[in-house]
């Protein structure tokens, strides 16, 4: 064997200035580290240190049941906690091949469009926050607290709600469920303008985030970014369109694709998916089945041996669950695709070449969520 | 002539743009009414939180300090955090039958993570969540509590 040790650092010249943004810089978002190597004022590479959180949790998948998963899986991706408990739920019902019930698909759907509505608010807020406008974290979390409260009456708990079990919910939701849905479309549709009126329009922000982070369709393809990001680069990835899960093959609704690539393209599709988010709610909140709130399981679910595939569109692109069983009660190994970490990889070629004040309009367009990357 | 035409524009735009998002935060400034901050700390005596709020585990007990928990052992192997542990004890009852009562329940609420699963998979409906969310202590030794009050015992279902 050689001797010699890759290293996957990329080597600068002598003169070049390196900085370590992060692992506790506020604009990363969390403990991410980012190496940037500086000329001047500009961004001459950059390279991104994860681990910082890592838990191991597809190590511990393989010491618990299947059940005991879906509270692992909150805590990759806090922000869409619920589609991620659904992916793990919908590769367990697969691969046992039970029908859950309508009524819990259209509740699932439901939740799904809820926490992305939750999860774009407070991208939004930080992303005003990141470019300095601290006006929009105070009116995003106003609109983010009805979200999180119709959550809390149902599920008891407002962001890791493991409200989800193979087979169906944990329990019926509130009998007010419904009522509070309709109320808060009607709240959101009167404030959503507002936050085009205090940040979409406002020259500052504009000027700060057009024409940076230019992230071509062949990138994007190449790192495999998806969600929102990839879309902004006009890369259709839309997985409630491609491979429709939940009751999204009954609903209409548009694919938002932006063409101009930059950072001001993927702020542009977040905020035309809230809208979508909304009509898409607008058409489910009437039309909930009655019925069970879960198939008949067994205690024990134990999956037959074989691999297994599953993959969601959450808030922040293609989440895909894999699973390797061997016939037991806890997986033989467990696999996450998670949207994050290959959204952040792309961050050298598209941040390279701009200003390091841009590079905080970038991270921030990208919308990280570090456990997500870590796991 | 041109570039002097463009820069004015730009500063009109500019400063109308700014002037829009002004008018937004000038409009809640000038009317309380709007304003949704909760005095949290103040608001102590009043501040109820929903039914279904998962503060911590509780095991209900009644008037005459009974519970329904028979020591199964189910809740403590469904917890994916270890943070149940039941002792439990054989007794012999007045028919000369051993029987299975608990000792101590015990649940460390500094590893639980609330997935409820514990709840949901009680055969007797032994536990609860409860709604206290203020856990904030300076020994951690206070975060480990025993679920069934002393003295209680286990209430015997009606034939």
């Amino acid at each position: 064997m050689s001797e010699e040790i890759i290293q996957d650092v990329i080597i600068g010249e002598s003169e070049d200035y390196i900085i370590n943004l992060g692992p506790q810089h506020p604009s990363t978002h969390g403990v991410l580290r980012l190496e940037v190597c500086l000329k001047g004022e500009t961004v001459k590479y950059l390279n991104p240190h994860v681990g910082y959180i890592h838990r191991g949790i597809e190590k511990m998948c393989e010491a618990i049941t299947y059940q005991q998963i879906i509270h692992l899986t909150d805590r990759m991706d806090y922000l869409s906690a619920h589609m991620n408990n659904e992916a793990v739920c919908m590769v367990v019902e697969d691969a046992l091949q039970v029908e859950v019930p309508e009524r819990v698909k259209y509740i699932r759907t439901i939740l799904d469009e809820l926490n992305r509505l939750a999860s774009h608010q407070l991208w939004w807020c930080a992303f005003g926050m990141d470019l300095g406008a601290l006006t929009t974290f105070f009116y995003g979390l106003r609109d983010r607290e009805h979200i999180l409260d119709i959550f809390e009456e149902s599920f008891g708990s407002r962001l890791l709600h493991s409200f989800n079990t193979p087979g169906g919910l944990m329990h019926d939701v509130h009998p007010n469920f419904q009522k509070r849905i309709k109320d808060f479309i009607k709240y959101f549709r009167e404030k959503l303008p507002e936050y085009d009126q205090l940040l979409t329009g406002n020259i500052i922000f504009q000027n700060r985030a057009k024409g940076i982070g230019y992230m071509s369709k062949e990138t994007a393809i190449g790192y495999g970014v998806t969600g929102p990001s990839g879309r902004g680069s006009n890369f259709s990835c839309d997985i409630r369109k491609i491979a429709p899960y939940g009751v999204y093959d009954k609903v209409q609704f548009n694919e938002i694709l932006e063409t101009g690539c930059d950072t001001f393209a993927r702020y542009k599709v977040r905020m035309a998916e809230m809208w979508e988010s909304l009509s898409i709610l607008e058409q489910l909140v009437d039309n909930i089945p009655e019925g069970d709130f879960t198939a008949k399981m067994k205690p024990v679910v134990k999956l037959p041996a074989g691999e297994y595939f599953r993959r969601v569109e959450t808030a922040r692109g293609e989440l895909a669950v894999y699973v390797v069983s061997d016939g037991n009660k806890n997986p033989y190994r467990m696999r996450f695709r998670t949207p994050n970490f290959s959204n952040l990889f792309v961050m050298n070629e598209i941040a390279s070449g701009y200003k390091i004040a841009d590079l905080i309009a970038i991270s921030g367009s990208l919308d990280l969520v570090i456990p997500d990357i870590d796991r | 002539m041109n570039s002097i035409a463009e820069y004015f524009t730009d500063l009109y735009k500019g400063i109308s743009s700014l002037w829009a998002g002004m008018r937004i935060t000038g409009k809640y400034f000038f009317s309380p009414r709007a304003i949704v901050t909760q005095q949290y700390p103040e608001n102590r005596k009043t501040l109820k939180m929903e039914d279904r709020f998962k503060g911590e585990i509780i095991m209900p007990h009644d008037a005459d300090n009974l519970h329904a928990c028979t020591g199964c052992g189910i809740c403590e192997m469904n917890c994916p955090n270890g943070s149940i542990e039941i002792l439990s004890d054989r007794v012999a009852n007045a028919e000369g039958k051993m029987e299975r009562i608990i000792d101590k329940h015990i649940y460390h609420l500094s590893m639980c993570t609330f997935c409820g699963l514990c709840v949901k998979t009680c055969p007797s409906d032994a536990l609860a969540f409860g709604q206290e969310f203020e856990h904030a202590v300076f020994d951690r030794n206070k975060l480990t509590k025993v679920l069934n009050q002393p003295g209680s015992k286990l209430r015997k279902e009606a034939k």
